[in-house]
């Protein structure tokens, strides 16, 4: 074929800030954005997410000195969504820098963080995707976690703080890496906070060693005029489980691209998430899980609940590859429509060369079933109470889906509280 | 007992290992030389007498043409095409009328007997005129197209008493230009895409029906393709009309000699239905899809779209597609009209080396609009098979719904299939469901059909059958007959 990549808009502007000299990867990845550009519409992988906005904003690297009681304020915050009090383990990053001021590291694990300019050589493409090339080139800090062989770390707060100064939009772009070696267990709950215009850019590197566990689930209640960009490359071998769950609540334009590699038999990875958006917001939830071992299970959920003139997107693909025989593969996305300005755009995808599989993937997109809302109303339930019920009985399902049950009560708790809000 | 003949007879054409419509008609033409510019276009609307307008038309799309890419998101891999290699116009050369079957060409009534034309339709599309009334069935009018040009339609005075019109599309130029300059390209327009514009820029001949108010369509229509001439193209061109309370079906079977080079087939289908009107257009594409070693074959890359214009309208899409190298086409339908319908079944089989990439589009615009696809995919061999296909809610598609069924079944562990569908809704209180599931043929089916007798090859054949029933039952009786037996043929080979 004589496919010529539709070229995107210039990422100069990002491309100027990276020292991409020193380093290979780095080399790579600006090469890549060079010529890709950021993406607009035409480009496949980006059919119904452009990042065409991005180049009309000045983002400027984000200082590391902010106001610190705002960042109290912020993290306030984050504890009474999270549920987990002031008392829990937590690692808090602000613009995209370790915060050890305000961290409180949990024993038993190996903490470390990504020493300014230097990237570990994790096999990552660094021109694989957009995301991640954006996440290369500037790259300053991150969280390296590792569980050791047979340790339960227990439940860990992950906090990203992100703070415009005199409201210069700004950028930053973490890199986080998290191991879970042998029979290792960590619960991580991921929440990602902010005010002002900045575009948080988090790469997470994650891998689970045989028979390892980690249950990741992520809150993303950036400000209002926050873009986030998030991407995720996680491996899982022999008998372990990545548990993943993504909350999209923040950010007027936010992506969250998950990579996930079932590398051994008998893994499993649970890429699940909801999406509830209002306003003018943008949410896109895109995945590609990759089957490349026999006896691998792969369950994946999505909820979007859309209100005024909110956008969802899923982009959800299973890849089976010819090895990986007794797939054992399931997708499921749903979008709610509350308005009638709101738009879903779903495309779940199934590419399969092993004929021994079961792979199977649903979708539907409608409002609030008539017959269950006249079921409750008969019985004497208010209209509004009765849709409140109907709204939050279909997102449980799929936050009901968390194994860890930590995890499952956070974001519950998180759920509730956006829901209080949009009523209010 | 005709179940036994009949199964005999299957395996007997098993045993065979060919393609059946392998042959090649050595009848004169008349051919242009090769290459494609402006000349080309010239010397095709010159030499079918066209009126200006339309040849500007034809320019107008080829400067379009010049402008566009070919399309690369498709799943499907071939080396360049050069559109310069091609003769963009073959016709068999014209004689002077025959009077009666034994002065016909005899090679092009072999042909006709190969494809299984009924000899009193073959007198027909011979151009024999046959008292009409004899007929004890109900009869199928035929037009056939070789090398994109039209050769022969029957039933013609049948139909005219009732008011339709089933023509060659350049004689509907000649006669009924108002119709065609009204309708073509309304639905595709010429810059809609690459092998469109192409089509339109050289498109030779093709099927015309328009079906007047309140008509329902005597016979079943139906025409048959062929492409014959080596290193043409073939570009044909099929605009139905039908309007306000008028209703048809449409029958269109393909087939083309094995040769070792690739051809192009481009073609346009163009389908509306006004108010309260019906098509059903049914498909059995048998185009050859090269040895199994992936050499030579037919790339169909084809355009293939319906308008519901008027409210309460329906188009049906069935296709059964077993032939070609390369699939490309996505047979779709423009709901605008109040509480149109549209529907689309396919059963798209891939063996040896075959790609497919097919589906539909069902764009709901208007209103109550409902849609229903149902798509099965078969691949065996080293092929790969996709379900590509999209959905779209408008905002004023208040009260539609649509329900999607995509089911892949492998047969061998070196082929593929993929489903990737596309949902947009921007209406809330529209109704999208889609499901799709994939798997193999499994050990216990297998195994109660081999335990009752059955050879394993005949076993795939009943289970594969089985497999697209919601499918088959949607064609016309001759045609899932037809249907069943080229699934069976198709899948040879693929299993043991």
């Amino acid at each position: 074929m004589n496919a010529i990549a539709p070229v995107g808009v210039n990422a100069a502007a990002f491309l100027d800030r990276g020292d991409v000299k020193a380093n290979a990867q780095r080399q790579k990845a600006a090469d890549f954005l060079r010529h890709a550009g950021l993406p607009r519409a035409g480009v496949e992988a980006w059919k119904y997410t452009s990042l065409r906005a991005l180049a009309d904003v000045p983002f400027a690297a984000a200082p590391q000195a902010v106001d610190g009681s705002a960042v109290d304020t912020l993290l306030a915050e984050v504890e009474t969504i999270s549920g987990l009090g002031a008392a829990a383990s937590r690692v808090v990053f602000v613009n995209g820098y370790f915060d050890v001021g305000r961290s409180r590291l949990p024993t038993g694990v190996k903490i470390s963080t990504l020493a300014a300019g230097t990237l570990p050589d994790d096999g990552i493409d660094p021109a694989g995707d957009v995301t991640t090339a954006l996440n290369t080139v500037l790259a300053r800090d991150g969280l390296e976690l590792v569980v050791p062989e047979g340790v339960d770390a227990g439940c860990l707060l992950l906090v990203s703080i992100g703070m415009t100064q005199e409201a210069a939009p700004v950028s930053f772009h973490p890199r986080h890496r998290i191991v879970v070696e042998t029979g290792g267990r960590l619960a991580l709950l991921d929440a990602s906070v902010g005010r002002g215009q900045y575009l948080h850019n988090p790469l997470y590197d994650i891998a689970v060693a045989q028979q390892g566990y980690l249950s990741h689930a992520r809150i993303q209640a950036e400000g209002k005029q926050a873009v986030h960009l998030a991407v995720s490359h996680a491996r899982v071998a022999a008998g372990g489980v990545y548990d993943s769950f993504t909350l999209t609540l923040g950010a007027s334009l936010s992506r969250h691209e998950v990579h996930a590699g079932l590398t051994q038999a008998g893994a499993s990875v649970h890429v699940n998430g909801a999406q509830l958006l209002s306003g003018h917001q943008h949410g896109d939830l895109t995945s590609v899980i990759t089957h490349a071992a026999p006896d691998c299970v792969s369950r994946q959920t999505i909820k979007n609940v859309l209100s005024d003139q909110a956008r969802g997107v899923f982009q959800g693909k299973i890849l089976v590859e010819r090895i990986a025989q007794k797939t054992d593969g399931y997708q499921m996305n749903q979008a709610l429509l509350l308005s009638d300005g709101a738009e879903i755009d779903a495309k779940p995808e199934l590419e399969i060369y092993a004929d021994d599989v079961k792979c199977s993937h649903g979708a539907t997109v409608g409002a609030l079933d008539d017959d269950q809302l006249f079921y409750l109303r008969s019985r004497g339930i208010p209209d509004a109470t009765a849709r409140s019920i109907l709204i939050r009985a279909f997102l449980h399902d799929v936050v009901d889906q968390i194994d860890d049950q930590r995890l499952k009560d956070s974001l519950n708790l998180a759920v509730e509280a956006w829901w209080t809000r949009e009523v209010a | 007992m005709p179940a036994v003949a009949e199964t005999r007879k299957t395996v007997e054409t098993l045993g065979q290992n060919t393609y059946k419509w392998g042959f090649e008609t050595d009848i004169e033409m008349d051919i242009a030389p090769k290459g494609l510019n402006e000349d080309t276009i010239r010397l095709i609307s010159t030499r079918k007498n066209e009126p200006e307008w339309l040849l500007e038309w034809r320019l107008k799309a080829y400067r379009s043409w010049l402008e566009m890419r070919e399309p690369t998101w498709a799943k499907v891999h071939y080396p360049p095409i050069d559109y310069q290699d091609v003769h963009y116009y073959a016709a068999p050369r014209k004689k002077p009328g025959p009077k009666s079957l034994e002065e016909v060409d005899p090679e092009l009534l072999r042909t006709y007997e190969k494809l299984g034309i009924p000899l009193h339709e073959q007198a027909m599309l011979a151009g024999v005129e046959v008292p009409e009334g004899q007929e004890a069935r109900a009869p199928v009018a035929v037009d056939a197209v070789f090398d994109s040009v039209s050769v022969a339609t029957t039933f013609r005075k049948t139909l005219q008493e009732a008011g339709v019109i089933f023509c060659p599309i350049s004689e509907a130029v000649q006669e009924h230009p108002e119709l065609v300059r009204k309708y073509l390209g309304s639905v595709v327009p010429v810059t809609d895409n690459f092998y469109a514009a192409l089509n339109a820029a050289v498109f030779t001949d093709g099927s015309f029906v328009f079906v007047p108010r309140g008509v329902r369509c005597p016979m079943e229509l139906s025409t048959y393709f062929r492409i014959n001439a080596r290193n043409t193209g073939q570009f044909e061109r099929t605009l139905i009309v039908v309007e306000d309370g008028a209703s048809v079906s449409y029958l269109e079977g393909c087939t083309a000699p094995m040769r070792d080079e690739n051809q192009l087939h481009a073609a346009v289908v163009e389908l509306v239905a006004m108010e309260d009107a019906s098509i059903k257009y049914s498909t059995v594409q048998n185009w050859y899809p090269g040895d199994e070693n992936g050499k030579g074959g037919i790339y169909n890359f084809v355009t293939k779209r319906g308008a519901c214009r008027g409210a309460r309208s329906k188009i049906s899409w069935t296709q059964v597609e077993t032939g070609s190298a390369i699939t490309w086409k996505y047979p779709s339908c423009i709901l605008q009209g109040e509480g149109s319908v549209g529907e689309f079944y396919s059963v798209a089989v891939t063996n040896n080396h075959q790609q497919a990439d097919t589906g539909t589009k069902m764009i709901h615009i208007g209103r109550n609009t409902r849609s229903t696809i149902i798509a099965k995919t078969i691949s065996a061999g080293q092929s790969d098979s996709t379900y590509r296909g999209l959905v779209r809610m408008m905002p004023k598609a208040s009260g539609s719904r649509n329900f999607t069924q995509c089911d892949s079944l492998l047969i061998g562990d070196r082929c593929g299939a993929h489903t990737v569908p596309y949902i947009e809704s921007r209406n809330m209180s529209a109704r999208v469901e889609h499901e799709a599931t994939t798997s193999k043929i499994s050990e216990d089916q297998l195994f109660y059909c081999r335990q009752r007798g059955l050879s394993e090859e005949d076993a795939v054949g009943l289970i594969v059958n089985g497999f697209c029933k919601d499918v088959l039952k949607e064609l016309p009786m001759e045609f899932a007959v037809e249907a069943q037996k080229l699934l069976q043929i198709s899948l040879e080979g693929s299993v043991g």
